[in-house]
């Protein structure tokens, strides 16, 4: 191979991708996780209208995410999909209830409490099933001659359903710091005050989660455990963010929840990374394996080199046009 | 009980790819309908353009919505079903539908949002800059999109090597030989299809005589547009059959209902094709015509399915009605069209309700045509995969049970269910809304109603005020 090795290259574009989806979607997806128990229904339109922008350009990275891993390392595409060939149906109709909500809530008088819960019921379901993915990635498959072989429910465990309930715990917590910074008044002040409970049950999860699997999983153990000297550092930061947020919440500030919230999930993400390196297909296929051909992987991070960047542009210049607070009457009234 | 999940994955493909397939086809058309509205207003500042581009703007909103929310079904559906074929040919649909997402998905996504909701927080132009965006971003996609289609049928610029597909040529396998045919072929199926929607539901306001003026204007430039393109179909079509004809001829004889190879070959009209004795009951047939349709030339030979043996024919029955349907109803869009035309230039467009009402009826039929349409090149494919390269039942995911497919396949039928009905109601009350009226511009942009969106339905809500905010 030559001097440069894509399938790093790949890894850094692929882990970028895939983590831009977590933070965008996981605050839309997290909105609509908290939409029951919001205090009104003039504070659900609020909190809709704070995402109806930008949900669809959100979704798009996962879409990305799925191609791109098709391109960089099929493997992962075609193992991840079959081995969780239930779960991503789950994760699909939950998006599709999730999506239709936006148009038709908007659309809808008598029955408009369905919408509700279609984007309750949708969003909860995917983001579980996002956790529930990340949870059997740190399992592992059965795989032969690099195909999945294992069982419909290999992935159903408790440790996955608890990876689940903390995404969607996580994303409930970004859902709510985003919602102190798009919404004043009513909605604002219910936001602020279940905030600190979110903080807390993601930080519970974390803790679990943390302890959980390095106990199940002795290549995680001894990578955390052999290089404490420098890794203590991930835990460390992460406790400290969630108290420097803590604070934040009971100042009342409006901006920073939301950014310590992104830098939680940074930490966490890194974590995870930490502990699987360098298995893109636990435990027996590494990133390398699982790469396309060098020559694909070159045509395609040509072509990203220049896109990317343009894409980024765009899509940050379009959460500039929809800066500040969402007020009654805009979003789905402005058109 | 045996269930065959190859069988199944290909019900589940054929369920949700023609499900998704009826939203992109409408909207690739409509959103260049509603950028060139958008450039109109902004040139002439006409209110009807203004108007009318609300009102499909809105109708765009749900039915891109749905084509967004199936979509992603499709990016999964290779890896959960057909995941040896998605390895296999990992080299080069990977960057390809990658390439889709990068060009063409963001930029549809991210300024919709823009065109729906930033109409008072951009300046006009970026506005208009937004539409075109939309359009472009539509049509971007198909491009990719059919492409890697194209190749599985016409596969260029690569070689297996060990059961993986090698890339010896990017541009060979993207420009593939029957890609220009299909994409030139889609595209104009998708204005076909945004123009006879746009003029039934102009026809119906005309019939009930509600929006009169913005109705005439658009079902004008309806006339006009598909006087031009549905002929060009025709030829279209044509070219891209002669393309299958070179490189598919099984797909051909299929078409045809051809069982045996001729010269001199008849066209059939009608038939009742039966595969299991290798034979057509009641034919009714044209001699020569499809020799002369085909080969250009009256005692030109047309392979007959008998060329290859039976478990490399596609099942004749589908692909040959479909094909017929397909091409009935371009017959029919090309004869409308150019009666409307005709009654335009004389000014008599307006003046028939019976052509207002065949305006109505057809809303549909484009929809119809473009579904036949891909089952017959795909249904065509069979029992191929990657045409030559690989079988339908390599490229399935050995892990997949029958079960597990079955069970997958009723959730998207119960989904979709939930999905298509939800959404033609909401359509309806869309429609039936109807464009603002005309005098009630005089408002400005400042007096608007609080929810035009809202607005459109307020008639029919119960409670007009609980909706709004």
């Amino acid at each position: 191979m030559g001097l440069i090795d894509l399938t790093l290259i790949w890894v850094a574009l692929i882990g970028l991708g895939v983590f831009m989806y977590v933070l965008m979607d996981g605050f839309d997806l997290g909105v609509g996780i908290l939409f029951p128990f919001a205090p009104d229904e003039e504070s659900r339109d609020l909190m809709m209208n704070s995402v109806a922008p930008v949900w669809d350009g959100n979704e798009t990275w996962l879409i990305l995410g799925g191609a791109g891993l098709l391109a960089a390392f099929p493997l992962i595409y075609t193992v991840f999909l079959p081995a969780l060939y239930i779960g991503v149906f789950l994760l699909l109709a939950g998006l599709i209830f999730r999506g239709i909500a936006f148009e038709f809530r908007f659309k809808a008088t008598k029955n408009k409490h369905l919408w509700n819960y279609s984007f309750f019921g949708g969003s909860t379901v995917a983001s579980f099933a996002q956790g529930a993915v990340i949870g059997a990635y740190v399992q592992g498959f059965e795989t032969e001659n690099f195909r999945y072989v294992g069982g419909a429910f290999d992935w159903l465990t408790p440790f996955t359903l608890m990876t689940g309930l903390g995404v969607v715990a996580g994303y409930a917590l970004l859902g709510v710091t985003w919602t102190i910074m798009k919404t004043e008044g009513r909605t604002q002040d219910w936001a602020y005050k279940i905030a600190p409970w979110l903080l807390g049950a993601v930080l519970v999860f974390f803790i679990v989660v943390s302890l959980w699997t390095p106990l199940t999983n002795e290549r995680v153990m001894s990578r955390w455990f052999d290089n404490i000297g420098w890794l203590w550092i991930f835990p460390f930061v992460t406790v400290a963010f969630a108290g420097w947020i803590f604070t934040r919440l009971r100042k009342r500030a409006e901006g920073s929840p939301f950014i310590g919230s992104m830098v939680l999930f940074a930490m966490f993400y890194l974590g995870i990374l930490i502990s699987m390196w360098p298995y893109a297909v636990p435990p027996n296929y590494t990133f390398w394996d699982a790469s396309s051909d060098p020559g694909s992987q070159l045509f395609l991070l040509i072509g990203f080199l220049f896109l990317i960047p343009i894409v980024l542009g765009y899509t940050a210049w379009t959460y500039w046009v929809f800066r500040g607070k969402v007020r009654p009457g805009a979003g789905y009234a402005g058109h | 009980m045996d269930l065959d999940p190859v069988l199944i994955s290909r019900f589940q493909f054929a369920f949700v790819v023609s499900f998704h397939a009826i939203f992109p086809v409408f909207t690739i058309g409509l959103a260049a309908y509603v950028a060139v509205l958008e450039g109109l207003y902004y040139r002439t500042d006409n209110p009807v353009y203004l108007k009318l581009s609300k009102f499909w703007t809105k109708v765009f909103a749900v039915v891109f919505g749905m084509g967004v929310v199936s979509g992603i079904v499709m990016a999964f559906q290779f890896g959960t079903n057909w995941s040896n074929f998605a390895y296999s040919a990992s080299n080069f649909l990977g960057p390809v539908l990658s390439y889709e997402v990068v060009t063409a998905f963001f930029l549809e996504a991210t300024f919709l949002g823009v065109l729906l909701f930033g109409r008072d927080k951009v300046p006009r132009g970026l506005h208009l800059f937004s539409a075109c965006m939309v359009a472009i971003g539509t049509f971007i996609s198909s491009f990719w999109i059919l492409s890697a289609n194209s190749w599985m049928h016409t596969p260029a610029g690569v070689e297996m090597v060990d059961g993986m597909i090698q890339m010896t040529s990017w541009t060979q396998a993207i420009f593939n030989s029957s890609f220009p045919y299909r994409f030139a072929h889609m595209a104009l199926a998708s204005f076909i299809t945004g123009g006879f929607v746009v003029a039934g539901v102009s026809a119906l306001y005309l019939l009930k005589g509600s929006h009169p003026e913005t109705s005439k204007k658009a079902l004008k430039m309806c006339v006009v547009m598909l006087a031009v393109v549905t002929p060009m179909q025709l030829l279209v079509g044509h070219e891209h059959g002669l393309n299958t004809f070179e490189n598919q001829p099984v797909k051909v004889a299929a078409m045809e209902g051809a069982w045996e190879t001729k010269s001199a070959a008849p066209l059939v009209l009608f038939a009742i094709p039966d595969a299991a004795n290798e034979t057509n009951h009641f034919e009714i047939k044209i001699p020569y015509l499809a020799s002369i349709v085909l080969t250009h030339s009256v005692d030109g030979v047309v392979p007959g399915l008998l060329e290859v043996p039976a478990d490399e024919r596609p099942p004749v029955g589908i692909v040959f009605w479909s094909f017929r349907i397909m091409v009935g109803l371009g017959m029919i869009f090309i004869a409308i069209s150019l009666f409307s035309a005709l009654q335009l230039y004389r000014g008599r467009l307006f003046d028939s309700p019976l052509l207002l009402k065949a305006y109505t009826w057809l809303i549909p039929a484009p929809f119809v045509a473009v579904l036949t349409g891909w089952f017959v090149t795909e249904v065509g494919r069979q029992p191929w995969m990657i045409q030559g390269l690989m079988q339908l039942d390599e490229a399935v995911t050995p892990s997949v049970t029958g079960w597990m497919a079955l069970v997958t396949l009723i959730g998207y039928i119960a989904v979709y269910a939930v999905v298509f009905s939800a959404g033609l109601y909401y359509l309806r009350k869309v429609v039936e809304g109807g464009p603002d009226p005309l005098d009630k511009r005089s408002e400005g942009s400042d007096a608007r109603p609080k929810r035009p969106w809202s607005a459109a339905s307020n008639s029919l809500d119960e409670a007009p005020s609980a909706a709004g905010s």
